[in-house]
């Protein structure tokens, strides 16, 4: 690597900001839900009407059905359904 | 955040199922892969979580087809740029645009944020009061008094505690020019 001056060493400092809250959380949970959001899946490809339910309100589809809504569970839902 | 872990030990323990591994490989990696979608391909804050998940929730899930460990750096930019490119793609639904258009400018800024990660790593291996003042400062941008009054210290005394830990970086980096850095995929 070569050398670098202060204020060369300041600007690449500031080029990585901090990660809005929340979100690194919720990738380091990631392992832990897995099997819950393996569930979800396969039910919703079993359940059109569940799936339907997930497509048009996540959270409230999530809750009704009794499962967590941790932020991994919810933001891996939102990828693969699209939903709101 | 000071781990010494390189990124091949690190990804082999996440392989083996190692939760902590896996934490810390998300830590290590999340300014990095932010960065790219928001700065390099200019995301909305909303399309850059998602990418954000995406790129650890495919990480994770195919952390075994990774050939070589130690690539994990350009691995996971090269997932990232990929979803941002998708992205990209399905918000431009009008007319259909180049993968050439759409990377246009990002290579030199993932570049940037390539030097700016490895200067992360350097400063993770600082002692905690300047890896805290200079994080604070440079990185969430906060002010002198702010800083001052989380970490209890005059404001007076910041702007010499900065350059005195800009210095200690410094050396630091010379110190390890010849040696292998933590993201040793390069």
């Amino acid at each position: 690597m070569t050398a670098f001056g202060e204020e060369q060493l300041a600007r690449l400092i500031r080029a990585l900001p901090p990660v809005p809250e929340g979100w690194v959380r919720a990738a380091q949970e990631l392992p832990f839900v897995q099997p819950e959001l393996d569930e979800i899946v396969a039910r919703a490809e079993a359940d059109a009407a569940f799936r339907e339910r997930l497509v048009a309100d996540l959270e409230a589809a999530l809750e009704a059905e009794g499962y967590e809504r941790s932020p991994a569970v919810v933001a891996a839902l939102r990828l693969r359904f699209k939903a709101k | 955040m000071a781990s010494t872990l390189s990124d091949r030990e690190l990804v082999s323990r996440c392989r083996a199922g190692d939760q902590q591994a896996w934490n810390e490989l998300v830590e290590r990696f999340s300014r990095y892969v932010y960065a790219i979608s928001v700065q390099a391909f200019r995301l909305s804050e909303s399309d850059a979580e998602d990418v954000f998940q995406e790129v650890f929730a495919r990480a994770y899930q195919h952390l075994d087809k990774l050939r070589d460990d130690a690539a994990v750096r350009p691995w996971l930019a090269q997932l990232t740029r990929r979803l941002c490119i998708d992205r990209l793609r399905s918000s431009a639904r009008e007319r259909p645009v180049a993968d050439e258009e759409l990377l246009a400018g990002s290579e030199e800024t993932v570049a940037l944020l390539d030097d700016a990660l490895t200067i992360h790593e350097a400063l993770a291996a600082t002692p905690e009061h300047c890896r805290e003042i200079l994080d604070r400062f440079f990185a969430r941008d906060e002010s002198y008094k702010t800083i001052g009054e989380a970490l209890d210290l005059p404001s007076g005394t910041i702007a010499s505690r900065i350059s005195r830990c800009l210095a200690r970086l410094r050396e630091l980096l010379e110190g390890r020019s010849d040696a292998d850095p933590p993201s040793g995929g390069r």
